[in-house]
């Protein structure tokens, strides 16, 4: 059968580098950077991945960071709350909308 | 399974060698590096394979049905030798050293031997009377006590060592603690060890200490000393699982690709020599689990009069990338 995504495409990710190499080259080194200890922890910042990932619904960086939070010590129960998170950050996004919704509503209604 | 084929190593937990795997002495060449004995200071004793925990991590499939057990006599047999061996740590360890008769003899004729004497716990083994009377001697003799503890989350840690082994293992640190063990001042070693819960490395140990430290305090009110992160290697009962869940050839992707040439200078193998349960020389605990004999035949403890000098080989397979691997198992 075939999809739109490939797990093994994760492992090319170096690829997109090919056609455009200093601009690859320039994010790589900035994603490193970001994903280092600093005030956060490295597991922290797994987690925090890990919740985006969710957010923009991204398979890759779920398969990716899944991964990486295990490794750096989390567990299930920390990795299902971040998604709740991400969950409750997206819902809570729609929903404040809905002031604006609300308002102009009120001013167009009797 | 393509690309997989077995090396029987005429013990239970055989060696799978996967295609496209570089055999580690060749990576080590690679490297410009051999893997040799430095100056060899701690002895550990392998009392068996009994255990009352069948622990999916484990390299020995260790287990309530196992009949590996080291006897009086091949206690006696260590303890001689220790005596003729000048050894800085001595770190006994099974299965379940707890649950072999006798074990209070091999402590007391070991511990008068070395400034360090470790024991091996998974918390659970013995309970009661027995409990009892083994703190009583271990806080006698100053027995280190390193303590299996995988994750600071009982789901977490129940899915690799059995439902209702956190609970319990929680319950015993308390009373380690209160025994001493643990706090400051008292002279009291209390460390603990933590294996990754699936297919997966280890966390630095720095931080897995730190989070471990406040985890255990915040919700239990537990202190240790040290901790410790160990690699699975995937022997026995984790290569099984490996097998069966689909994950063998990615995680020994994972460890060979991690190979951290750094790490070889100081892998506990090189200056450590184990004895198994039945009183014969490996060169660490997992060439005793593939049944590989140190040198170049079986050589039992009554045979050794002093210990292998710097620079003699040690016998390596494709589980030491699992030592070798991110900061190593040193």
């Amino acid at each position: 059968m075939e999809t739109y995504y490939d797990p093994a495409d994760l492992a090319k990710f170096g690829e997109i580098g090919k056609d455009a190499p200093e601009l690859a080259k320039k994010f790589f080194e900035y994603y490193e950077e970001v994903f280092k200890e600093g005030e956060l922890t490295e597991r922290e910042k797994a987690l925090i991945a890990l919740a985006v990932a969710h957010a923009v619904q991204c398979p890759y960086c779920i398969d990716a960071y899944t991964r990486a939070s295990l490794e750096k010590g989390s567990n299930l129960a920390e990795m299902t709350e971040a998604v709740h998170v991400a969950a409750a950050i997206r819902g809570g996004a729609s929903l404040v909308h809905g002031v604006q919704m609300r308002k102009i509503a009120e001013k167009l209604s009797m | 399974m393509s690309g997989i084929r077995e090396i029987s190593r005429g013990s239970r937990t055989g060696v799978i060698e996967a295609a496209g795997v570089e055999p580690f002495a060749d990576t080590l060449t690679r490297h410009g590096l051999s893997l040799v004995r430095d100056r060899v200071h701690t002895l550990q004793v392998n009392t068996g394979y009994l255990c009352n925990l069948r622990c999916r991590h484990c390299h020995l499939e260790a287990g309530p049905d196992r009949k590996e057990i080291m006897s009086r006599k091949t206690m006696e047999a260590v303890v001689a030798l220790a005596r003729r061996l000048p050894v800085q740590t001595i770190d006994i360890t099974g299965g379940a050293p707890e649950r072999v008769p006798g074990l209070s003899f091999l402590i007391e004729g070991l511990a008068p031997l070395a400034p360090r004497l470790m024991l091996r716990t998974n918390l659970s083994a013995v309970s009661g009377a027995a409990w009892e009377s083994l703190l009583a001697l271990c806080v006698a003799r100053h027995v280190v006590l390193i303590a299996s503890f995988p994750s600071t989350n009982p789901s977490q840690a129940d899915a690799q060592r059995g439902a209702g082994a956190t609970e319990t293992a929680i319950a015993v640190l308390k009373k380690l603690n209160a025994a001493g063990y643990g706090v400051e001042g008292t002279g009291l070693e209390l460390d603990l060890v933590s294996n990754p819960v699936g297919a997966f490395l280890p966390v630095s140990q720095e931080s897995a200490e730190r989070k471990f430290r406040s985890d255990l305090l915040r919700k239990w009110g537990i202190a240790f000393n040290h901790l410790y992160t160990f690699g699975n290697v995937p022997l026995g009962r984790f290569r099984t699982w490996l097998l069966r869940t689909g994950n063998y050839e990615r995680y020994l992707k994972t460890l060979t690709e991690g190979f951290n040439p750094a790490a070889v200078e100081r892998l506990m193998c090189r200056t450590l020599l184990s004895v198994s349960w039945d009183g014969f020389l490996y060169d660490c605990d997992f060439n005793l689990a593939v049944g590989r004999s140190h040198g170049d035949r079986k050589v039992h403890v009554s045979e050794v009069h002093e210990l292998p000098p710097p620079g003699t080989p040690i016998a390596i397979g494709e589980y030491c990338y699992a030592c070798t691997a991110g900061s190593g198992f040193t």
